[in-house]
């Protein structure tokens, strides 16, 4: 009887600790363990096909150029009717000129901020990249028709934005080199609250 | 009495969280019936005056059948989302604000979940619907919907904010009267379920070098946001539900990145790619529109993380406190990016005196929180504020503090106090303190 009495209070601890062995690494590597591997390989060929990202260190840039002139008649016929003339009085988001309130080249713009706040900031302004201009108006421009513009035509209207911000001369071509050459005045204002 | 038991707590009116409870039956009926029409607004339906009949019609005939999918009351048909007017709209581009005042607990209905979209509502079919990973790994890999609803799913309750809520009283110079709808629209709360991340990039297996990842969406502009893969591997996952049923369109059907307590931009709906790197892309919202200009100029980028946050829902702008001298409940809610709801405090007076306010459970990390506190209202001008702190310690700004930080026309990541300003008629009106 107290031997029984031994032997069932002793086992239990010395389960307690096989236990706990078996099961702390268990749960502490649960997440890491986990390979349901149901996946399947992803090729270099459906990469490519979706692979539209542009860094600002101009890898993923594709070959091709476009000029102002050629991105200034895009411009007119594609992107005019939503950002305006100089890419200043919208009604969709602000392509150049200063930030804030008010600006020197554009004394009605309180009253278009008072309609359209969003118009406060302008690409000009505050991207710190041209690189990021490229991409995004391949991947997402014009806003009707998304995707309908060719490697040339994006290189021309980036061009054409930047020229309108007057970063760039009106003779200018760009292409994969020299895009990453323009110096955005966004960058030097930038700071982060993310460490890269 | 019963008048000796209820205790004040602060100035003006404002009550110990128990006076409801303490103060008998007679004082229940009063607080119950004020305080349902004291969030009433004026499109709501009236109860007939004169009942003629010795029992409602509905009580004498069969009922109506059910719906396979089933829907809000008729009588309820006022409360709806609202498309804000403050920017360029068109079917693309579009915000749909949440009925926040009309909502209780911490869950937004999926229909009046608040909506940001900058190229429109995708129509994909899930059957050819694929989330690819590649860029720094060891194996890309890309996963179909079948093989994602295997993987074990994690379900919690999170809020999720636009960046850009309450921006009117960012830049606004003068408070506008606007309801909290239109201030506060850009906020929801939602159990959210789906696959963690990290299991889907480990068994891709990320390189040495990797810090980053560039989430895409599958929508006609590929909305695409530079995340760090910390968080990724942290607590973020690809959501596939939301409140326990296939995530809505406007949502990001099939799937959508879900980053809790980070701003919605970067909960990249329609998610289709994610491209692992040592860098960010700077992508057009992260260039742009979803950073914060400083007092000073400098731009600041990637501030993901939506700050500590709390409004008074009831009573708040643009509605009427029905009865003078009545108690009232006041109600609101509070949330942070960076954890729980540690306390509550509100104000009757302006800012004057604070009493700690009642949190409801569950008060859960990155997710809604209701609060409460009883209020007699003397029936004077009275301003309510209401202040969150959050288990970091962080706690909300005053608007001057806020604004003090920023350029006078940056709006993103609002936090600071909200005051609503109640007149001796009963009219409630945003206010700044």
């Amino acid at each position: 009887m107290f031997k029984s009495r031994m032997f069932k209070k002793r086992m239990p601890k010395a389960r307690l600790v096989i236990f706990w062995l078996l099961i702390i690494p268990t749960v502490l590597m649960a997440d890491e363990r986990l390979h349901l591997d149901l996946g399947k390989p992803l090729s270099v060929a459906e990469i490519n096909q979706f692979s539209i990202t542009v860094f600002p260190d101009g890898s993923n840039l594709p070959i091709g150029q476009g000029s102002v002139d050629q991105g200034r008649v895009l411009y007119e016929n594609q992107c005019r009717m939503c950002h305006g003339k100089d890419g200043i009085e919208g009604p969709a988001a602000r392509l150049a000129g200063s930030d804030g309130w008010f600006s020197f080249s554009d004394p009605l713009r309180i009253l278009r901020i008072e309609k359209h706040p969003v118009l406060l900031i302008s690409v000009g302004s505050l991207w710190p990249y041209a690189t990021s201009i490229f991409d995004y108006i391949r991947r997402a421009m014009p806003h009707y028709s998304p995707k309908s513009l060719d490697d040339n035509q994006v290189y021309a209207l980036t061009a054409y934005l930047l020229y309108l911000n007057d970063l760039v001369s009106d003779s200018l071509v760009l292409d994969a080199e020299s895009i990453i050459n323009v110096e955005m005045p966004g960058k030097n204002r930038s700071i982060t609250s993310w460490p890269e | 009495m019963e008048n000796k038991i209820i205790a004040a707590v602060a100035g003006n009116g404002l009550l110990d969280r128990r006076s409801f409870l303490l103060s008998g039956m007679a004082l229940s009926g009063v607080t119950l019936a004020a305080g349902h029409s004291a969030v009433s607004v004026a499109n709501v339906e009236s109860i007939p005056a004169a009942i003629v009949d010795p029992v409602p019609q509905w009580m004498r005939s069969a009922g109506g059948s059910d719906n396979a999918y089933g829907l809000p009351s008729i009588h309820e048909s006022h409360v709806q989302r609202q498309l804000a007017e403050t920017t360029p709209q068109t079917s693309l581009f579009s915000i749909w604000h949440t009925p926040i005042e009309q909502q209780r607990g911490i869950i937004t209905p999926n229909g009046l979940h608040f909506s940001v979209h900058h190229n429109g509502i995708p129509d994909i079919d899930p059957q050819q619907h694929e989330l690819m990973i590649h860029g720094l790994v060891d194996k890309p890999l890309k996963f179909d919907m079948e093989s994602l609803l295997r993987y074990p799913t994690v379900s919690s309750i999170h809020f999720l904010e636009c960046a850009g809520n309450t921006a009117a009283n960012a830049v606004s110079l003068t408070a506008l009267d606007q309801s909290c709808q239109d201030l506060y629209g850009q906020v929801s709360g939602s159990e959210w379920s789906g696959v963690p991340l990290k299991y889907l990039l480990n068994e891709a297996g990320i390189k040495p070098s990797a810090k980053w990842v560039i989430v895409e969406g599958a929508d006609g502009g590929s909305h695409s946001r530079s995340i760090p893969l910390e968080k990724l591997l942290d607590d973020a996952f690809i959501a596939l539900y939301q409140n326990g049923e296939r995530l809505r369109p406007s949502q990001g059907y099939p799937m959508r990145l879900f980053v809790p307590g980070w701003e919605g931009n970067a909960n990249v709906k329609w998610v289709h790619r994610l491209e692992v790197t040592d860098k960010p892309a700077y992508s057009k919202d992260e260039s742009g529109l979803y950073s914060d200009i400083l007092a000073n100029g400098s731009i600041q980028r990637f501030s993901f993380h939506m700050d500590v946050k709390s409004v008074i829902t009831q009573p708040s702008g643009r509605q009427h406190l029905p009865e003078k001298h009545g108690f009232y409940e006041i109600s609101g809610l509070a949330w942070s990016g960076y954890g729980k709801i540690k306390q509550v405090e509100v104000s009757a007076d302006g800012g004057k005196t604070w009493a700690i306010a009642q949190l409801h459970g569950p008060v859960l990390a990155k997710s809604l929180t209701r609060f409460s506190i009883p209020w007699q209202w003397a029936g004077t001008d009275s301003v309510l504020i209401s202040r969150a702190t959050d288990e970091m310690g962080r706690v909300q700004p005053s608007r001057d503090q806020w604004r003090a930080q920023y350029a006078s026309y940056s709006f993103n990541h609002y936090n600071a106090m909200q005051a609503w300003h109640i007149n001796s008629d009963g009219k409630v009106e945003n206010y700044y303190v």
